[in-house]
């Protein structure tokens, strides 16, 4: 185990200054997250265009380093993608933090590979990889709208 | 008391955890076991088992009276009048639920009120709840006070009447607050009121004395007094088990069983329905001498003089914010640090082999008053020293420098 793999600046810095917290103007896709073991809650809000291209994202709630810098550098990323392309990048994400060694899709360019790949020191803490795969099933839910509240219990 | 020596009575701590030597601060969740425990449940499947209850043989008489044998020192060991009045259950939990399930369904019609308090986990909550829905019963809680206390006033300005039940921990698995239970049980009762007292953490801590305390009903725990998982006990003054209908149909707790209709079993066979969690029943007792061995007034002042120590400690550590200042405290101190969340202080500490519990710990109602999500708790048993509390500072320490913070 290594906690420096884990706590990486890039974590630290997105834990402490999230970016994106705060809550959309007119949002039109919302979905909230919970993971009732530790109390963990996330708000994602999203607007889509109607290209269904995002035009913006946001997130608000309160967690651990992992769970906020997991959710901030994900709005990072997904902002200004098509839905079809934000489906992709959530799948590619889980499928690493899950198993896979890196990350396949073609979306995203080297820099955001990189920075989102800071996150897999997870994969050494499995109690942990809830935090950081919470605001990204709550980003699905969202696009999807297929619950009303989705909690790590059910994903 | 030589804490070197009861720690040499507890196998976990003879090996290495992840190239650790393992400082357990989490026995408010579950307590660690003494050898004399484990090696019991071995003996017992190796060399004793029957089912116990049933059949003439040999074996099912000794494991009878084995089983039996724990439920007298039970008794002993909690003072309470009768052997009849400890009942076994799976746990605290169950318990609880026992009571609230046949006490709603004999006593509760809609309208009345359950008092509890803000300071209950969740097992002494949920089973309620069930009530507000079947019932359509109220629950009212009783407040925690600055301190992280509840006091015979809050209780008291809590009880109308309607109340009709309260039910109340002993010692707060968050704030660590120990409650005045004779003094609310005394005011309850001059009102006609029976009392609930969950003793997950007030029973391996505290003098325990069921005559005097003279609650209803008192709810343990036996894995979190150094016992096995899977039994727990429910004491309950004898007139209530007789007036309270069963809780579960089965085996064991019947009388006669015909087409027309069934009689059940006398105390304490008709709450313990099915084959009972026989070797850990057995192997508790083991517990209770463990405890008896050592002396609850040595363990309860060596926990004082703990909790005193991390209290002082920690307090010097500028970014610590313990929860709560309850007067009377127990092995318990739940703290925040500044900057850094409890689930990140958790991981990083463990990685110095030092296990504390971070999150609600089933006080989701207690979180939210206090506003916080989650909090970091260290809690003691009879094995931890001076020097767990110092690595325990140590470790966070090195969290804020992991954090960068000072």
């Amino acid at each position: 185990m290594n906690l420096k793999e884990l706590y990486q600046e890039i974590i630290l810095d997105h834990g402490k200054n999230p970016r994106n917290l705060r809550r959309t103007e007119n949002f039109n896709k919302d979905a909230k997250g919970h993971n009732p073991l530790c109390g963990d809650k996330v708000h994602v809000y999203l607007k889509l265009n109607e290209n269904k291209k995002v035009e913006d994202i946001s997130f608000e709630g309160q967690g651990c380093a992992i769970s906020m810098a997991s959710a901030s550098i994900m709005t990072d990323l997904v902002k200004g993608k098509e839905e079809f392309e934000v489906k992709e990048i959530v799948n590619d994400f889980l499928d690493m933090i899950k198993e896979k060694d890196q990350l396949n899709s073609n979306i995203l360019n080297e820099d955001d590979k990189t920075k989102l790949m800071c996150l897999s020191g997870v994969k050494q803490y499995p109690m942990r990889v809830k935090c950081a795969t919470l605001s990204w099933h709550t980003l699905t839910t969202a696009i999807e709208k297929s619950q009303e509240e989705i909690n790590t219990e059910s994903v | 008391m030589n804490i070197e020596n009861i720690k040499k009575e507890f196998p976990i701590f003879d090996d290495k955890i992840q190239n650790n030597d393992l400082v357990y601060l989490d026995s408010a969740n579950s307590a660690q076991k003494p050898k004399m425990v484990v090696d019991r449940i071995y003996d017992f499947y190796t060399k004793e088992f029957s089912n116990v209850g049933r059949s003439v043989h040999y074996l099912a008489v000794a494991a009878t009276n084995l089983y039996e044998n724990t439920r007298s020192s039970v008794q002993k060991y909690i003072n309470a009048k009768d052997r009849n009045e400890i009942v076994f259950t799976k746990g605290a939990t169950e318990a609880i639920n026992l009571v609230a399930n046949t006490f709603g369904q004999k006593y509760l019609k809609e309208g009345d009120e359950v008092l509890i308090t803000e300071l209950e986990h969740h097992s002494n909550y949920v089973p309620w709840h069930f009530l507000r829905k079947s019932k359509k019963i109220n629950i009212e809680f009783a407040e925690v006070n600055d301190d992280g206390e509840v006091t015979l006033e809050s209780i008291e300005k809590k009880i109308t009447n309607k109340t009709k039940i309260i039910g109340i921990t002993h010692l707060s698995n968050v704030t660590g607050a120990i409650l005045p239970v004779k003094e609310i049980v005394s005011l309850a009762h001059s009102k006609g009121i029976p009392v609930m007292v969950d003793g997950c953490q007030g029973a391996p801590h505290l003098k325990l004395d069921m005559q005097d305390l003279d609650c209803d009903f008192y709810a343990i725990s036996g894995h979190k007094m150094y016992g096995p998982t899977g039994i727990g006990i429910l004491y309950a003054k004898k007139q209530w088990l007789e007036e309270l209908p069963p809780y579960q149909g089965g085996g064991g707790m019947i009388g006669e069983v015909k087409k027309k209709g069934i009689s059940y079993g006398n105390l304490p066979n008709k709450y313990e329905a099915g084959t009972m969690a026989t070797a850990q029943v057995i192997a508790f007792n083991e517990s209770i001498k463990f405890l008896e061995k050592i002396g609850i007034e040595n363990i309860e002042k060596h926990e004082k003089d703990l909790l005193n120590y991390a209290i002082q400690v920690l307090k010097k550590n500028n970014s610590i914010n313990i929860i709560g200042n309850p007067k009377k405290k127990g092995g318990v101190i739940s703290f925040t640090v500044e900057g850094i969340h409890p689930h990140d202080l958790a991981t990083i500490l463990d990685e110095d082999g030092v296990a504390i519990r971070a999150g609600h710990h089933c006080c989701q109602i207690l979180h939210d008053k206090l506003g916080l999500s989650a909090t970091a708790r260290a809690s003691f048993g009879v094995y931890n020293s001076k020097d767990d509390i110092d690595q325990l500072n140590e470790s966070l320490n090195k969290c804020k420098k992991i954090f960068n913070l000072k």
